[in-house]
């Protein structure tokens, strides 16, 4: 049995994640789930399995973040993903900077001072236009996992001009490049680059800082993470579980 | 103008529609005085001459609704200079107002489709669907409003009016007085003066026709003078909000702003701003704020979500946020020392070329530094209006600089002012919660 000092819990639009930690603010388990369509019999679910792995589950403080995070009754406080993205971001860079998380259904590029508190924050706007579900979007289209969507990206030096963000629109756009004969290597990058570049946008528009910090699943990918780097001519880092700074950082909120 | 209508008028508005709305007014002031305890956990109890504002505009709505066939009505977009009108004894009717009031009542996505349904796009300003599809449904939430007999348009706040004030002259079949001022990048120029003054003045023998009297410049000098003593008082009244803690909030405001833009130049204007303003000096006397625990302030710019007032003002309440100004509010305030009932349609023509809106963003982005250092806020939320493009525009580096240049932390929300098809809660109040958690409530 582990023991924990705290529990975070992140109810994201495309995956749930759940991380423990203990007193001293180490990781010490998770685990990521997709997102059901009933997510509070999912996370009692999650809890409950949580019991047999985990000392006293029901003792420790669990702070929930996410666009569900209304829905986790069992949370003792619900704090936004700005907040808990920057606590776990902090912990681990141990500075500040300017902390990008693309998230499923929103981007969000998140100033962050020495000590780690948030000064400034942009967030996209309403539509899913520069989010990771844009990426997801094109990844089906093309019959490609998202992994295979970041090493086709970076097969070729050339790409195609793509001149929609919009999700719905380049899903269009693809079908007729694919049509007029354009390799997909190039479609993928120019896909990237489009994205990214409203990325970089937004991140400017929050009075970008270096280092740039990369959180949540897009984090993983190394054509992101080199294509942004590209955008804002400067070094991109990223974290070993990028996709989990939300719930860390939600799960450090409760041993404070 | 006919015997009966006058009739119908006399009785419905001064005798029945008075003693009625009086009633109300009596009995809504015994139950808040009555009213043990205030329960509302965040708010302080509303204000006492809450009951008098409703009855207020009520009876405006009353006069409308039996103005026809004993006075002759006017249609007017809310900058549009009105005491000749009032000078005239012509009632004014505006659709923006309607349009506010159809918002809080939740009716006006119904009026915007109908209008969507005769062909207007979507991407048209929300009060004019909601004006234009209440007008083709002959639906209203304040019982009938009048025909008008002429339409004042004034283009010191959008073109978005000239086009639909267009379409009400084809569809009403009546006269339309355009009064056309300048955009102003700097200080207004003379020649934009006079052309403006050329304007009214050429407009005066129009309405004189239409209203069957003559101008009385000594009831144009009055009328002016109650103008300026309405805007003086507004003035103070949005100034209490300095206060430590505010005993207002820009949502008392939104809905106490109805006299100032369809009543001015009345007395029972001025008076029901000077007994609002004396109430809000002896609550900032005894302390009292309109939340009961002020931990923040912040300053709204832009127009209000009319559909989400009360939810937006919960929401912030619940953490002790006060919203202490806004722009929008400030509008109706900040020319009040240019109003000259000596020249007054000189003066008229400078306030009416100086609205906000017919200024530059960076006129706008002084006045919001300006009252961000005189209410003291901690914040701001720059509300992105989908339907007002002319007071929406230039907000994302106006964000920016108020972050960097004035040091204080604001959010952008996109919604729309009328139309909730533009407005996702969970998005909103995701972003607020985030602000709020950033300013450390
Ligand atoms: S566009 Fe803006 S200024 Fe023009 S009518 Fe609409 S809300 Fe008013």
């Amino acid at each position: 049995m582990i023991e924990a000092g705290a529990l975070g819990l992140d109810a994201g639009s495309t995956t749930v994640k759940l991380v423990a930690v203990d007193e001293a603010g180490t990781m010490v388990w998770h685990r990521v789930e997709e997102t059901e369509p009933d997510l509070t019999s999912q996370v009692e679910e999650l809890l409950e399995s949580t019991r047999k792995l985990l000392h006293r589950v029901d003792e420790l403080p669990l702070i929930a973040t996410g666009y569900g995070r209304g829905l986790v009754k069992q949370a003792g406080r619900k704090v936004t993903e700005i907040t808990c993205h920057a606590r776990g971001a902090y912990q681990w860079s141990g500075g500040g900077g300017t902390l990008i998380d693309i998230g499923g259904q929103d981007t969000k590029a998140m100033i962050m001072d020495r000590s780690g508190a948030v000064t400034n924050f942009v967030m996209n706007d309403k539509c899913a236009a520069g989010t990771g579900r844009f990426l997801e979007v094109c990844a089906r289209r093309l019959r490609l996992s998202l992994d295979e969507l970041s090493s086709t990206a970076l097969s070729t030096e050339t790409e195609v001009s793509i001149s929609s963000t919009c999700t719905v629109f380049a899903e269009s756009e693809i079908i007729s490049l694919i049509a007029g004969g354009h390799p997909v290597p190039e479609i993928v990058r120019g896909l990237h680059r489009a994205l990214l570049g409203r990325v970089g946008s937004l991140a400017r528009g929050a009075g970008l800082r270096p280092p740039v910090m990369l959180s949540g699943g897009v984090a993983q990918s190394r054509a992101v993470r080199m294509l942004l780097a590209e955008e804002l001519q400067c070094e991109v880092k990223s974290f070993s579980e990028p996709q989990l700074t939300g719930a860390y950082g939600a799960a450090l909120l409760g041993l404070a | 103008m006919s015997a009966a209508g006058r009739l119908r008028y006399l009785f419905g508005v001064h005798i029945a529609g008075r003693a009625a709305l009086r009633f109300e007014r009596l009995r809504s002031e015994h139950k808040m005085r009555s009213r043990e305890s205030w329960r509302h956990r965040h708010l302080e109890r509303p204000l006492d001459v809450s009951p008098r504002l409703k009855e207020l505009i009520s009876r405006h709505y009353l006069t409308g609704r039996y103005a026809n066939g004993a006075r002759k009505v006017a249609w007017v977009t809310s900058g549009a200079p009105i005491e000749v009108l009032t000078a005239l004894n012509i009632f004014p009717i505006y659709p923006e107002n309607h349009g506010a009031v159809c918002g809080i009542r939740r009716t006006a996505e119904e009026y915007c489709k109908h209008a969507e349904a005769a062909g207007y796009s979507r991407d048209l300003c929300s009060y004019a669907r909601t004006d234009i599809g209440s007008i083709l449904s002959g639906k209203t939430p304040v019982g009938r409003l009048p025909r008008p007999d002429v339409l004042i348009c004034c283009t010191n706040i959008c073109q978005t009016v000239l086009y639909w004030y267009q379409v009400l002259a084809h569809h009403f079949g009546v006269p339309l007085v355009i009064i056309d001022t300048p955009f102003l990048y700097r200080e207004a120029p003379s020649h934009a003066v006079a052309f403006v003054k050329n304007q009214i003045e050429d407009s005066i023998p129009v309405l004189e026709r239409i209203a069957g009297r003559s101008l009385s410049h000594g009831r144009l000098r009055d009328v002016t003078r109650m103008s300026r003593d309405a805007c003086e008082l507004w003035l103070r009244i949005v100034e209490s909000g300095r206060m430590k803690p505010s005993p207002i909030t820009a949502f008392d405001q939104f809905i106490h702003l109805a006299p100032i833009v369809e009543m001015r130049g009345h007395r029972y204007t001025v008076d029901y701003y000077a007994s609002m303003l004396r109430e809000l000096n002896t609550r900032v006397g005894r302390g009292m704020g309109a939340l009961k625990d002020e931990r923040k302030r912040l300053l709204w710019d832009n127009l209000p979500i009319w559909f989400r007032v009360r939810w937006l003002g919960d929401l912030l309440a619940e953490r002790g946020v006060s919203l202490v100004a806004s722009t929008y509010t400030n509008a109706w305030a900040e020319l009040a020392d240019m109003i000259d009932p000596e020249r007054p349609l000189d003066s008229c023509a400078s306030v009416y070329l100086h609205p906000i809106l017919n200024r530059g963003t960076g006129h706008k982005l002084e006045t919001m530094k300006r009252m961000i250092d005189y209410y003291e806020v901690d914040g701001v939320l720059l509300h992105s209006d989908r339907s007002c493009k002319p007071y929406s525009i230039g907000q994302l580096p106006q964000r920016e600089s108020l972050s960097s240049e004035a040091g204080v932390p604001a959010l952008l929300i996109e919604a729309d002012h009328n139309d909730p098809r533009s407005f996702s809660e969970e998005q909103v109040r995701n972003r607020l919660d985030a602000f709020l958690e950033v300013l450390g409530v």
